[in-house]
C-alpha cells in the first residue's frame, strides 16, 4: 500500500477517525494494530523479519540496562570497601558484558539486512571474479524479496540499542510499546530514522482533537502529494526517456536529464516526506524534520547538513564518531604526527572515518558499484574541500566576498551543480553508463537541443514543461518564504477565504494537473527501493 | 583550561571561547572539529574521549569540555 495510492488515503482516513474516537489511553495501541496491518498488507512473510528485529531489540536492550543498573547498585553499595582499581576493573568487566549484548544483536540485526539486501551483490562479484579466473560454473541467485523498510527500520533499532548502551536513553520496557517504535506505519517506507528520545515524546501520550493540528497535518500531507503527483512523477517521464538510452541521448540530453533527476529526486523524497510528518502530526506526534532547504547551501558540506538529516545524524553519530574515537584511529593519528607532521595527525581521523562513512552511507542506498562509487565520490570532494578550507578562507577575507549577493547565488548555484553531477550515479544505476553520460556532456555539438523543440520528443508535453516550471517556481517560493518561518503560520494569518483559496487551490492542483492516466505507477517513491 | 583555549582557538581563531555556550546547538563546531579536537585533546591532556561522550552537552561550551577531561583524568 503506497502513499498516492487509494487504498493509502482511505487507510490514513480510517486511522484519523478511530484514533480520535478511542480512549486516549488506547491510542498507541490502536496505532500498533494499524501499523500491523500495513505491514501485513505489504506482505505477511515481512512481518517475520521485522518480528524479529524488534525481539532481538527489545531484549538486548532490556538486558543491557538490567545490568547497567545492577552496575551502579552494587558500586553504591560496595564503594567504601573497594580500591580505585577494583572498580576500574569491575566496571571494564560488567561493560564487557553489556557490549556483549550490543555487539551480538547487531550482528543478528546487520546479518539479516546483509543477507537480504546484500546476496546477490555479492554472488554476482563472485562470479565475475570465477569467470576472469577461467571457472565456467556460476553461483546461483539468492533472489530475496527485500522487506519493506529494512533499511530504515534496522538502523532505528540499532540506534536506540547503542543509545541505551551509552546510557542516554532508558530501556523502554514494554514489548508492545517498543514494536510501535520500530514499526511506526508512516515513517516506515522512507524513514525520517527516528530516535527514541525524540518519537517516544509523543508517540505514546494520549492526544485530543485538535482542529489546528489536525489541520496542520493535512496540510502538509497536502503539500506532499503536490510535490510526489505533480512534479516528481510528471518529470519521471522524461528522466526515464533519457537515462534508458544513453547512446541516443547523451551529451546536452544527459546534461537535461542529470538535472531532470535531482528535481525529481527532490520532490519525490522531500513529499514522500512531507507526507509521513503531516500524517503524524494529524495524529499529534512529532516526527523529527529531515531537509532544511538543502538547495540553498553553499557548499556541499553544508547540503550533507540539510539534506535527509536523520540518516547524515545516524551515520555521524553511531559510524563516524565510534570509528573517529577508537583506540585504533587515534594511535594512527599519533604515529603520524610523530612520523610526518601535526597537520597530517590532526586530518587523518578525518579522512580515514569519513572514507568508512561513506562507503558505508553509499552501500545502505544499495547493493551495487554506483551507489559505492557515489558514496567515495561524495567523500573525495568533502575531502579536497576541507583541504582547500585555509584558501577559501584567505580568498574570502581578501576580497571580502562572503556578503556579496552575487557571490553567495553564485554558491549555492555551484553546489547545486556539484549535487546534480554527484546524483547521476544514482541515477543511471552503472558506474560506466555513468561515465558515458557525463563524458558526454564535454563533448556534446547537441545543445541546441534545448531551444530546437526536441526536448518535446522525450514524453513531456509543451503542457508538461509549464505546469513543471510553475511548480518548481512555487517549490522554490514557498522554501525561500519558510526562511523566516513557518508558511502555514504565515497562511493561517490570513483571512479566511484568502485560506480557503490557497488549500482548496492547491487541492484542486494536486487533483488536475496531477500524473495520473493510464501506465502511471505511483508505487515508485524512489527512497523506497533503499 | 589554558591549553584548552589555545587547541579551541587554533580551531576557529574568530570564536571568543570564553563566552560562548552553544558551540554544537549554534553549529559553530561541526563533526569534524569535535574529531579534530579529540586528537588534540587526547594528545595534549593523555585521556581518551570516546564515542559515547560525544553528545552536545559535554562540547557546548570550553567550560563543558574542560569538565569532561577533568572527569575523563579522575576516571583514568
Amino acid at each position: 500500500m503506497l502513499f498516492t495510492s487509494y487504498e493509502f488515503i482511505g487507510f490514513a482516513m480510517l486511522l484519523l477517525i478511530a484514533y480520535y474516537c478511542c480512549p486516549k489511553k488506547y491510542q498507541w495501541v490502536l496505532l500498533l494494530m494499524f501499523s500491523c496491518a500495513f505491514y501485513y498488507i505489504a506482505g505477511p512473510v515481512y512481518l517475520i523479519y521485522i518480528f524479529i528485529t524488534i525481539i532481538t531489540t527489545y531484549f538486548a536492550a532490556c538486558m543491557i540496562e538490567k545490568n547497567a543498573d545492577r552496575q551502579s547498585e552494587y558500586l553504591k553499595i560496595h564503594k567504601a570497601e573497594m580500591s580505585k582499581e577494583e572498580k576500574k576493573s569491575y566496571k571494564l568487566h560488567e561493560k564487557h558484558i553489556r557490549a556483549g549484548w550490543k555487539i551480538g544483536c547487531i550482528v543478528i540485526n546487520i546479518g539479516i539486512l546483509a543477507v537480504v539486501k546484500y546476496a546477490d551483490f555479492l554472488i554476482d562479484n563472485a562470479n565475475s571474479i570465477l569467470t576472469s579466473f577461467g571457472y565456467t560454473g556460476k553461483l546461483s541467485f539468492a533472489s530475496l524479496a527485500l522487506p519493506l523498510g529494512i533499511s530504515f527500520y534496522t538502523l532505528q533499532a540499532i540506534g536506540y540499542l547503542i543509545d541505551v548502551y551509552r546510557g542516554t536513553v532508558r530501556a523502554e520496557r514494554n514489548l508492545f510499546k517498543f514494536a510501535l517504535f520500530i514499526s511506526f506505519f508512516p515513517q516506515l517506507i522512507q524513514g525520517p530514522i527516528s530516535r527514541f528520545d525524540s518519537l517516544s515524546k509523543t508517540l505514546y501520550s494520549g492526544h485530543t482533537f485538535d482542529i489546528k493540528t489536525v489541520s496542520y497535518g493535512l496540510q502538509r500531507v497536502l503539500w506532499g502529494f503536490f510535490k510526489k503527483v505533480v512534479i516528481a512523477d510528471r518529470i519521471l517521464a522524461g528522466v526515464q526517456t533519457i537515462i534508458g538510452d544513453i547512446q541516443t541521448y547523451n551529451g546536452a540530453y544527459a546534461f537535461v536529464g542529470m538535472i531532470f533527476y535531482t528535481i525529481e529526486l527532490y520532490a519525490d523524497f522531500t513529499g514522500g516526506i512531507d507526507i509521513t510528518i503531516g500524517i503524524a502530526q494529524s495524529l499529534g506526534i512529532t516526527v523529527q524534520e529531515n531537509f532544511i532547504r538543502p538547495y540553498f547551501s553553499k557548499s556541499l558540506k553544508e547540503y550533507w547538513r540539510r539534506w535527509h538529516i536523520s540518516m547524515c545524524n545516524w551515520f555521524r553519530d553511531y559510524i563516524f564518531y565510534p570509528v573517529s574515537s577508537s583506540r585504533l584511529i587515534q594511535k594512527v593519528s599519533k604515529f603520524s604526527r610523530k612520523k610526518f607532521s601535526a597537520a597530517i595527525g590532526k586530518h587523518l581521523p578525518i579522512y580515514i572515518s569519513s572514507f568508512v562513512v561513506w562507503f558505508a552511507t553509499g552501500i545502505w542506498h544499495g547493493a551495487s558499484w554506483n551507489f559505492i562509487v557515489w558514496g567515495l565520490a561524495n567523500w573525495f570532494v568533502l575531502m579536497v574541500s576541507e583541504e582547500l578550507e585555509p584558501v577559501y578562507l584567505r580568498f574570502h577575507n581578501r576580497f571580502h566576498l562572503n556578503t556579496n549577493f552575487l557571490y553567495r547565488l553564485y554558491l549555492i548555484g555551484r553546489t547545486v551543480m556539484l549535487v546534480c553531477c554527484l546524483n547521476m550515479f544514482d541515477c543511471y544505476s552503472s558506474v560506466s553508463d555513468t561515465l558515458t553520460a557525463f563524458g558526454s556532456m564535454f563533448t556534446a555539438s547537441n545543445w541546441h537541443i534545448i531551444w530546437d523543440g526536441a526536448l518535446l520528443n522525450i514524453g513531456l508535453t509543451m503542457a508538461d514543461y509549464c505546469i513543471l516550471l510553475a511548480g518548481i517556481i512555487l517549490l522554490i517560493a514557498v522554501s525561500a518564504a519558510g526562511r523566516s518561518g513557518g508558511v502555514r503560520d504565515k497562511i493561517s494569518m490570513k483571512p479566511y477565504p484568502v485560506r480557503l483559496c490557497i488549500w482548496f487551490g492547491l487541492f484542486l492542483i494536486v487533483i488536475i494537473m496531477g500524473a495520473y492516466g493510464v501506465g502511471y505507477d505511483a508505487s515508485q517513491f524512489i527512497y523506497n527501493r533503499f | 583550561m589554558e591549553e584548552l583555549l589555545r587547541i579551541l582557538s587554533d580551531l576557529h581563531p574568530d570564536v571568543d571561547f570564553e563566552t560562548q555556550e552553544n558551540l554544537i546547538d549554534d553549529m559553530i563546531l561541526d563533526s569534524f572539529d569535535i574529531v579534530t579536537l579529540i586528537s588534540e585533546i587526547s594528545e595534549s591532556f593523555d585521556v581518551t574521549i570516546s564515542a559515547e561522550h560525544i553528545i552536545p552537552e559535554n562540547f557546548n561550551s570550553a567550560k563543558a569540555m574542560y569538565e569532561l577531561i577533568q572527569k575523563l583524568e579522575d576516571e583514568e
